[in-house]
């Protein structure tokens, strides 16, 4: 098959980017989005233009690191799936795809279709851990977890980091992935100690990285490729609104330090 | 205050200060609703309710204060989120397809800013009678009546009411979510009673131009 792209290239950040139309023919319908950008770019190279950067790494579907926008949805209409899980089976002989870089404010442009998502890793470093002594495994089940937090805590675990939901969010929000970050510690009894400055801190983070508020468009549920519900974004809130409530700076009169 | 200073500034309190001035607002819209119905009781019904709430001006004041700092709260903050979202994306995408929002919530912040002004131009209309001079204080029922009887004054409030119930959907839905009352049990509920609600309201008001239009009134 023969398809035609727009795709969004862009030197690097200070430079002001275009769309660049390319054609792609010699398709196959089992190649991969991404395997066919490959493609496109070993004709570039040979050309000596600049291949079209984008991101991607275990083309699997669970490094959450490709993420590209396409026909104006991040991950492309497959559903419950990443970018590099996109087929070209899912066009028609002749389609135009549009390809452009998830958009926020704070996920600056790098490259052509590569955005910096650090600020997710640093909503992370601001509280999305336990501090435990990490020595050798604990005994299975030695803490007990009712099946249904651990079915919860696992559904919002399936988080992979790709900022889909900011991308899709009419507003940049991040509070899809934050919520899934704080709810996955905060159901298991492991994360109870830290669970409310994670929820402060976090959140704290989060608003410091310049993303938006949600205002319950349910975007970012639609895209997300893990399929993470928006149900922890109400858990959130409550965490967040309990911690901010009962919140007492820490003022120990035992124990010593 | 450390604390309660740096949630009305987070993100997720800004919500919850939408929802529960929302709340509110959405309270006293009822208990509104409820009195200018009591039009179609006939004149007398409705200038001794008029009469019985201003036999009160300190329950009234006191009501007015809550409203006004309603007002503001929900004003001013609904204009710091829309800011914060605004920056949130510099650029927007060439293509952009929606997959799940609805109209309700896309419109929020027109509808909000239609109220706004509906609401101002409600006030001068029928609390403060700047509009028209000649209305009799007392006696609320004719006002009501020779206004909407007024084709253009009539439609507009209909719009407007409109406008509201759309608002007042998406808003009663999102503020369960935003207060973090959400349960898989009882979302599909919650979104009901918010289409109700909305459903409610929107005829409530509407019923008195309506009605005064098609000669309910005297
Ligand atoms: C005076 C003019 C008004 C303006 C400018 C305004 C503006 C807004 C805006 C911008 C939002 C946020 C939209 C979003 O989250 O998507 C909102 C939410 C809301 N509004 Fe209003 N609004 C007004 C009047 C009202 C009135 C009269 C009511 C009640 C009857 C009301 C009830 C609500 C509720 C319940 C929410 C949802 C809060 C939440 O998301 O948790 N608003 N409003
Ligand atoms: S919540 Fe979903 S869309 Fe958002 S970062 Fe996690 S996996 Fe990606
Ligand atoms: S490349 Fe790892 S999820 Fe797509």
């Amino acid at each position: 098959m023969r398809v035609f792209l727009q795709v969004w290239r862009q030197k690097n950040g200070q430079s002001k980017g275009r769309f660049e139309r390319y054609e792609a023919s010699e398709v196959s319908p089992d190649m991969s989005l991404l395997e066919m950008l490959d493609v496109v770019n070993e004709g570039l190279v040979q050309k000596n233009e600049a291949p079209i950067a984008f991101d991607h790494d275990c083309r699997e579907g669970i490094c959450g690191m490709c993420g590209l926008v396409i026909n104006g949805v991040p991950h492309g209409s497959e559903g419950g799936a990443t970018t590099c899980q996109l087929h070209m089976r899912k066009f028609q002989d002749g389609d135009e795809i549009w390809i452009e870089p998830f958009r926020a404010k704070a996920f600056p442009v790098l490259r052509d279709c590569v955005v910096d998502r650090t600020a997710l890793d640093r909503i992370i470093q601001a509280g999305g851990f336990i501090s435990v002594r990490t020595g050798s495994a604990p005994d299975a089940n030695q803490i007990l977890v009712p099946k249904e937090n651990a079915d919860l805590a696992m559904d919002a675990a399936a988080c992979i980091g790709c900022g889909a939901c900011v991308a899709a969010c009419p507003n940049a929000s991040a509070m899809l992935f934050t919520a899934a970050k704080i709810s996955h510690l905060g159901l298991l009894p492991q994360g109870q100690p830290e669970r409310h400055s994670r929820a402060l801190a976090m959140v704290k983070q989060m608003d410091a990285e310049g993303f938006g508020a949600c205002t319950n468009h349910e975007e970012c549920e639609a895209v997300c490729p893990k399929e993470v519900s928006i149900d922890f974004i109400a858990r959130m809130n409550r965490d967040f609104a309990k911690a901010a409530a009962t919140f007492r700076p820490p003022k120990a009169r035992g124990g010593g330090d | 205050m450390a604390t309660a200073v740096s949630f009305t500034a987070s993100s997720i309190g800004k919500k919850y200060v939408m929802a529960v001035s929302g709340i509110a607002l959405f309270g006293f819209t009822m208990a509104h609703m409820a009195g200018n119905l009591q039009v179609f009781l006939g004149r007398e019904r409705f200038n001794g309710y008029a009469a019985t709430l201003h036999a009160m001006p300190a329950v009234l004041w006191v009501f007015r204060g809550v409203m006004i700092l309603a007002v503001v709260a929900h004003i001013v903050t609904s204009v710091q989120l829309a800011l914060r979202n605004r920056a949130a994306r510099p650029q927007g995408y060439a293509k952009k397809q929606s997959l799940a929002t609805t109209y309700a919530a896309r419109t929020m912040v027109v509808s909000g800013p239609i109220l706004f002004f509906y609401i101002v131009y409600h006030l001068l209309h029928f609390t403060f009678n700047t509009l028209h001079p000649n209305y009799e204080v007392t006696d609320l029922y004719s006002n009501v009546v020779a206004s909407f009887r007024q084709v253009p004054i009539s439609v507009s409030y209909i719009i407007a009411n409109a406008c509201f119930g759309f608002h007042v959907f998406h808003g009663a839905y999102s503020l369960f979510q935003s207060l973090g009352v959400n349960h898989p049990r009882y979302n599909g509920a919650l979104r009901s009673l918010a289409m109700a609600i909305a459903v409610l309201v929107t005829t409530g008001f509407i019923a008195v131009p309506v009605g005064v239009l098609a000669g309910l009134t005297k």
